[in-house]
């Protein structure tokens, strides 16, 4: 391609992109967002009447209650993606089911029954870990990178 | 120059190959749409007796076939060849009914612009008298193609407003070189090239198809000297709505008017539109079924004399797309005719 | 009652400004769970996390901020304890719980259902 011909398809590539702009439906921002918002603010609450419950009858610490909020939430996200209700929840809320631990766990628990036809091994076993795997290396890495740098400024 | 073509990308079909039948095979979701009375067989469950919905794709495209033959009184194994293919990684679908069909198979790949292309390769193979009768056909599956493409069935992602449904789904045309019952008849093609005009985004397929489709046209057109009045429609694959818009349009700036009535995209009509699918259906499934059970149909019955049947494919897959390139598109434009 | 007031502004708060990301960038749901984690390491590292767990409770640790605030958290504890060798051992064990779920429910749910089509 000479000079011209470049700039011809850019120009080209720019008025296309104009064109697609104009012709894609917008998804609309606020209500989007005031969906997330009240579906994750509601798996929070229900997150906090499990700490609390654990808090008062277990008689668990604080930080071990919230643990086991965790915990069941990522059971009932378990449950509710087995059933085949998690996803239409998740279609609703957008964010507000991937933010919390349920979007964490739900991308653990998706591909480990989708991959189930290709074995329990390299099926379930290793697809669990498809979408979910990218948080545990970014997070577990630099939870390291932390603890590292702590070791030597201890700040 | 081959005596069988004009202008630069168009072949034509001396003899005119006839399809002698059509058969459609398709999901629940699409046997509730506009078109459900007209499907050959309308499976109420998507894994369809199967272990997985691979297999139930396979068994689907077999059944697909076999009905195809079944109505044109041809027993399956005097089938001279089997063109084809479908959406998975290596066309399984297509080859692992070719296994179980036992008739010789080319298998082919063009994403969802695969009727096109195995209606021209099969109409070249009966018209140049190297084989008929053929089987040309093309499917998809829902589930399988999610999980290849997209995400598992049970992941809780939001579809964009632009994203398109895969059609579940697999329609098959029979084609003949002794074409005296034939229902519609195959007379040209123009072969398309691959277009990119630089859209990433995997669930805008629409818009990455649309000017691969506008360039085929407008190549055909000035190949064959005729306008969109020639044809008493013009029959896109898979654009959905954002692609057919995108279509009209760059046909307006290049001066050829297509009309919402000329104009009817296989992914806007095969669903119900009360279904929340968004931009439309999409597939190899798609163009194809609604040709076996709609477009043939209606040729035959003389209520239309001429259309162009273009599907249209997305060439994608999802390494290429995670390495950032972007998708190009391709359409194959195929005449279709009544009566000789 | 207050308590269940602040879990839910700052839990909706966490996950709006997820969905604005989403639609309004290039970033996926499984990026938008990578930048939430590693930005939860980072805020609790440089000391803004704690704060928050502490006014909006389980607002604060249910979202996947949370998850990275424990990480980091326990890396910290763990060197506090252990010296280098905590670095490594500290977030895992901080989080062992929610990941070990995760992964055990996950195979449950693989024993006991199927995929179901979408209509």
């Amino acid at each position: 391609m000479d000079k011209n011909q470049q700039t011809d398809r850019k120009a080209a590539l720019e008025h296309y992109a104009e064109l697609v702009h104009r012709f894609t439906p917008k998804s609309h921002l606020a209500q989007g967002c005031l969906r997330a918002f009240w579906v994750g603010g509601s798996i929070c609450m229900l997150g906090q009447a499990i700490a609390d419950v654990g808090a008062s009858w277990l008689k668990l610490t604080t930080t071990s209650s919230l643990m086991l909020a965790s915990v069941v939430l990522v059971f009932l996200t378990a449950l509710l993606t087995g059933i085949g209700i998690f996803d239409k929840i998740a279609q609703y809320a957008g964010a507000g089911t991937v933010v919390p631990i349920t979007g964490f766990a739900n991308a653990m628990v998706s591909p480990a029954m989708e991959f189930k036809p290709e074995g329990w091994v390299l099926g379930t076993g290793a697809r669990l870990f498809t979408i979910a795997g990218p948080v545990l290396v970014f997070g577990i890495s630099s939870s390291v990178v932390v603890g590292v740098l702590y070791y030597f400024i201890r700040w | 120059m081959p005596q069988n073509r004009i202008g630069e990308r168009t072949i034509l079909f001396p003899h005119a190959p006839g399809i002698l039948a059509a058969a459609a095979v398709v999901g629940p979701k699409e046997g509730k749409g506009p078109f459900g009375q007209a499907f050959d067989l309308v499976i109420d469950d998507p894994m369809y007796g199967q272990e997985s919905y691979e297999q139930a794709e396979h068994a689907i495209y077999r059944e697909a076939c076999q009905r195809c033959c079944q109505k044109a009184g041809i027993e399956t194994r005097d089938v001279q060849a089997l063109l084809g293919g479908d959406l998975l990684n290596q066309i399984m679908a297509a080859s692992l009914a070719a296994r179980e069909l036992e008739v010789p198979f080319l298998g082919l790949y063009g994403a969802c612009s695969t009727m096109s292309e195995s209606l021209i390769l099969g109409a070249i193979l009966t018209d140049g008298g190297y084989a008929s009768p053929v089987i040309c056909a093309a499917g998809s599956h829902f589930c399988t193609a999610e999980r290849q493409y997209r995400f598992p069935l049970e992941y809780g992602g939001q579809r964009s407003l632009a994203a398109q449904w895969t059609v579940t789904g697999t329609g098959a045309c029979l084609l003949s070189g002794e074409a005296e019952t034939a229902m519609a008849h195959i007379t040209g093609a123009t072969i398309g090239q691959v277009v990119d005009m630089g859209i990433n985004d995997a669930s805008n397929m629409g818009a990455a198809m649309a000017p691969a489709a506008a360039n085929t046209l407008l190549r055909h057109f000035q190949d064959t000297g005729r306008t969109p009045e020639d044809y008493d429609k013009i029959i896109t694959g898979d654009l959905g709505q954002v692609g057919s818009d995108l279509l009209r349009e760059l046909l307006k700036e290049s001066g050829i008017t297509l009309t919402k009535e000329k104009h009817l995209d296989c992914g806007l009509e095969i669903f119900d539109p009360k279904d929340d699918i968004h931009a439309g259906g999409s597939g190899c499934g798609c163009s194809a079924s609604v040709l076996a059970s709609h477009l043939l149909p209606r040729i035959h019955k003389g209520e239309w004399q001429r259309i162009l049947f273009m599907a249209t494919g997305a060439l994608l897959s999802p390494t290429t797309s995670q390495q950032g390139e972007t998708i190009p598109g391709v359409a194959h434009a195929v005449v279709i005719e009544g009566g000789k | 009652m207050l308590t269940y007031i602040k879990v839910f502004l700052v839990g909706g708060l966490l996950c709006a400004i997820g969905e604005a990301l989403i639609l309004k960038t290039k970033l996926t749901p499984a990026r938008i769970l990578v930048t939430y984690i590693t930005a939860g390491v980072v805020l609790s590292a440089v000391g803004l996390y704690a704060p928050l767990v502490r006014f909006a409770s389980a607002g604060a640790t249910v979202p996947l901020t949370g998850f990275g605030h424990a990480l980091a958290q326990g890396a910290i504890s763990g060197v506090q304890e252990n010296g280098l060798l905590g670095a490594f051992t500290g977030g895992l064990s901080a989080t062992a719980g929610g990941i070990a779920a995760a992964i055990f429910f996950g195979f449950l749910a693989a024993m006991f259902f199927k995929p179901q089509p979408k209509d």
